[in-house]
């Protein structure tokens, strides 16, 4: 089965009913998308798929066949880290970090479809990732900067 | 590591050619030979400290980091006496060997809120240790004296001369000189600081945006096997005998074998040993604990806590005082029960273990690693100093990684004797749930008095639950006369055991009794603030119920209790201005305020509750109010008081674990809720300026919180909750 993983093509040879995360993890050893709890209830798993934010550990590898899958890998660039994760790192979000992929990948979804979110709207967009650290206060001041520094590029 | 390395390692000599290499070999990051570094010639300055020729300065850090920012505090501190930036030091995992022990606990371990404070000299003075040798190297070499140099930036500097050299530069200075570490060192007073006590981003955050940063469960090995265990459904189960042809007819199952944890299936990735347990066919002995439940424990505790326990306070003459007071209608009586508690850490337990001969390598994310070492070389028979511990980040602990079973850990030894490659074993989220280690259950009883001022003046509490040091290498160290100090901590007013502190308030007759409950149905853990997380609520709650009682404001009340208390009162008194105290709030919202010491530092918090007419509740906004002595990192204190109030308040919540004949009822995050950003209170950090030595702050927010909350919820609507979590008495926090 061939996957487009982070704009790259890969050929992968797990079972079709194997969960994205677990070819992401073992196959290709993309280990920043994290296993929480295997049930979609916590988030650590959460990938882009065509550019929507899924939870990888119940989304079966065939069904994310022929679509363009994000991990948190593949969020910097050459030009440098994502406006979220420089939100992130600037706001001092992580603490045990576990989670924080998960929580980059729903804030960056969130910010593509809503430039510039309210506090309840990050609340609802984000009430699906769970930080067992309490590191909330500081994700919806990052998802905050990351709406702003987006912004400033797109004056710029 | 093999003993002449450690013992190398270990060496006080102040040179030892190379050997800082081959350290840097046996602890450099899985996936790095040993070969790369061969050639270096890295000097160690003393047991902390290793500046290699090109200048990279290397912190061995004996404290581990799970979140709660000891890399950042530990780098902050070596780079303030050394004059580098903390972001430009190296940080290896220092060896688990006696000689890194922490001197608090006197084994390797990270626990207790305790890191900040017993590393705050330590790591100083090896910062300023290193940076004296350099400056004599220099001085020496260059015929100047030390006095005329400075330092900056990892180089030693002559202004007069304009000499400058690296400190890896010097490091040839130092050995042709032949200069020794000198005995006593002067440190930078705090006016001199630059970095210590100025907000600080976390050591290791930028891995921790981009996916790189390597937890446990992230290493792979050449080889290595995934493992998923069968696990009994009755903590203390065992397995009679199994039938895994299914299992092993699966695709990449390599082997199915019984270990002492369940049954193991070893396959070539976690999915497919996953999928192949749910095959397997077994049948359990469900041993000792079968038929127990969280509802007989409930009732047990209750007629214990009718029955005199091991007197543990005695202050004045309670019972004389609250059977007078009976009499004049000024006695109150409460029970306050409290669940059983799961950590759900983040990242479910793991490790990888590889046993070769009498040798044992495990790769751990763990608080504790002398008592991992301990149990691997108990169970395998080989020396303890056969086990080596490789450390990789946690996502999360809260005291799960600190088990004193080891247990899992060494189940994946077990799991991997026999096995010519290394085995990693993963716990589901529902065998993190339904087979871990937890808070135990506790029923505090109290009886209390009010005098004519209405101020409280007898105190009466018997607390029961299951211990956690009875029993355990721990049991001559935290057990009093029979009773477990964690038991109580934060009931007594005066310091009990080696707790050098009481709750800070002064009732003239203090009475406290202890039951340790019969070890059965599940293995007690530390839960983040340990014995705080019962006896805050118990303590804190009927302390409100004796202010309504005798009629006075339940901040006023903490203010005259704390009166001989001068940090505590400094704590309250700032409390009570910067949360509006006195403002009054709408119908349906109520505030309540909790104030508690834990190992040493006193926390303050207020809340303000909304609460709907259905019991759905909201905490709108948190002030919290910290002395945590010198405030090294602002900016990690901030996070750890926000996330410590997130655990506690989650806990008190809907916290719940409930055991149905023995065995747990709940499995993942859809039936044992956690925290979640919604539910997330406004909260502000007040960190009050102070000069006494760093205590603890990872567990001192957790706990003011839930009794604060509840108290607030009494305020708004009159009822009083004491039997826990809220949402099961009809307060649910949305």
């Amino acid at each position: 089965m061939k996957l487009t993983v982070n704009g790259n093509e890969v050929e992968v040879t797990s079972e079709a009913d194997t969960p994205l995360l677990w070819v992401l993890r073992d196959e290709l050893n993309l280990v920043g998308t994290k296993f929480g709890c295997g049930i979609a209830q916590c988030g650590a798993c959460t990938v882009h798929l065509d550019g929507v934010a899924i939870r990888s550990c119940v989304t079966p590898v065939a069904a994310a066949a022929n679509k363009d899958i994000q991990t948190i890998e593949g969020q910097a660039t050459e030009a440098g880290l994502s406006p979220v994760q420089h939100a992130w790192l600037e706001t001092d979000v992580a603490q045990c970090g576990y989670c924080q992929s998960g929580q980059i990948m729903a804030a960056t979804a969130l910010l593509a479809q809503n430039a510039n979110p309210s506090d309840p709207e990050i609340d609802a967009a984000m009430a699906g990732n769970i930080c067992r650290c309490g590191t909330y206060p500081r994700i919806r001041k990052a998802v905050h900067l990351a709406a702003a520094l987006m912004a400033e590029e797109q004056s710029a | 590591m093999s003993d002449t390395l450690t013992a190398r390692s270990l060496s006080r000599r102040r040179f030892v050619q190379s050997s800082g290499a081959l350290l840097f070999a046996a602890q450099c990051p899985v996936g790095l030979s040993r070969k790369a570094y061969a050639g270096g010639a890295g000097a160690m300055m003393n047991s902390f400290v290793r500046i290699d020729p090109n200048n990279v300065i290397t912190m061995l850090a004996n404290n581990s980091e799970f979140g709660n920012g000891a890399y950042t505090v530990m780098s902050m501190m070596l780079a303030e006496e050394l004059d580098v930036d903390y972001r430009s030091i190296a940080l290896e995992a220092a060896p688990t060997t006696p000689e890194y022990y922490s001197p608090l606990f006197r084994e390797y371990l990270t626990a207790g809120s305790v890191t900040t404070g017993s590393t705050f000299m330590p790591m100083r003075t090896a910062g300023a240790k290193a940076r004296a040798m350099l400056l004599e190297a220099a001085s020496q070499d260059w015929q100047v004296p030390t006095a005329e140099l400075t330092t900056e930036g990892g180089k030693v500097t002559h202004a007069a001369s304009g000499r400058s050299s690296t400190y890896g530069e010097l490091l040839e200075a130092i050995h042709r000189l032949d200069i020794q570490p000198p005995e006593t060192v002067a440190l930078k007073d705090p006016s001199e600081f630059k970095i210590l006590g100025k907000p600080a981003r976390r050591y290791e955050g930028a891995g921790k945006v981009d996916g790189s940063a390597e937890f446990g469960i992230d290493i792979k090995l050449p080889g290595m096997l995934y493992g998923a265990i069968a696990r009994p459904p009755v903590h203390s189960g065992s397995v009679i005998d199994f039938d895994a042809t299914e299992a092993l007819a699966m695709p990449g199952v390599v082997k199915v074998k019984a270990i002492r944890a369940g049954v193991v299936v070893l396959a070539d990735s976690y999915w497919r040993a996953q999928k192949a347990r749910a095959k397997l066919k077994i049948e359990w002995d469900r041993g000792v604990n079968d038929g127990v439940s969280s509802e007989q424990f409930y009732a047990d505790y209750r007629a214990l806590a009718d029955t005199p326990g091991l007197l543990a306070e005695d202050i004045g003459d309670a019972i004389g005082a609250l059977d007078a007071a009976e009499t004049a209608g000024s006695v109150i009586e409460a029970t306050y029960e409290m669940p059983l508690l799961a950590h759900a850490t983040l990242e479910p337990m793991n490790c990888i273990a590889r046993v070769e001969g009498d040798t044992c390598t495990i790769w751990s994310g763990t608080q504790y690693q002398s008592n991992d070492q301990e149990v691997i070389s108990r169970f395998l028979g080989i020396p303890q100093q056969n086990v080596t511990i490789h450390r990789p980040l946690m996502g999360g602990s809260f005291g799960r990684r600190s088990s004193k079973t080891a247990d899992y850990t060494v189940e994946a030894v077990e799991a991997a004797m026999g096995e010519s490659v290394p085995v990693q074993i993963i716990w589901s989220r529902e065998e993190d749930i339904r087979s871990g280690h937890y808070r135990p259950l506790f029923v505090h009883k109290l009886r209390g008095s009010v005098d004519e001022s209405g101020m409280p003046e007898a105190w009466h509490q018997v607390a029961v639950g299951q211990s956690l040091m009875q029993g355990t290498k721990h049991d001559p160290a935290y057990m009093v006369r029979g009773m477990d100090i964690y038991s109580l901590d934060g009931c007594l007013q005066e310091p009990f055991g080696v707790f050098p502190y009481g709750t800070s308030y002064q009732i003239p007759h203090h009475r406290v009794e202890s039951h340790n409950a019969p070890k059965k149905g599940i293995v007690p853990q530390e839960w983040r603030s340990v014995g705080h997380t019962h006896t805050g609520i118990a303590y804190e709650c009927f302390l409100d119920e004796l202010a309504h009682k005798g009629g006075i404001d339940p901040m006023e009340l903490r203010l005259r209790l704390t009166k001989d208390h001068a940090r505590m009162n400094r704590v309250l008194s700032v409390l009570k201005e910067k949360c509006d105290w006195d403002k009054p709030l709408a119908p349906g919202r109520g505030r309540g305020v909790a104030s508690r010491i834990y190992n040493i530092s006193p926390v303050a918090q207020a809340v303000e509750v909304t609460v709907a007419e259905n019991g759905d509740f909201t905490v709108d906004r948190v002030v919290c109010v910290v002395d945590c002595g010198f405030a090294v990192n602002p900016l990690g204190i901030e996070g750890q008081v926000e996330g410590g109030l997130a655990y506690g308040l989650g806990g008190v919540a809907f916290g719940n674990i409930d055991i149905v004949n023995g065995e747990v009822q709940q499995s993942n995050f859809h039936d044992y809720p956690v925290m979640r950003l919604p539910q997330m209170p406004k909260v502000e950090v007040h960190i009050l300026p102070s000069d006494e030595p760093p205590t603890g702050i990872g567990e001192q927010a957790t706990t003011p919180i839930g009794p604060a909350v509840v108290n607030a919820l009494f305020n708004a609507t009159g009822r009083r909750v004491r039997r826990f979590p809220l949402s099961s008495q009809g307060f649910n926090l949305v």
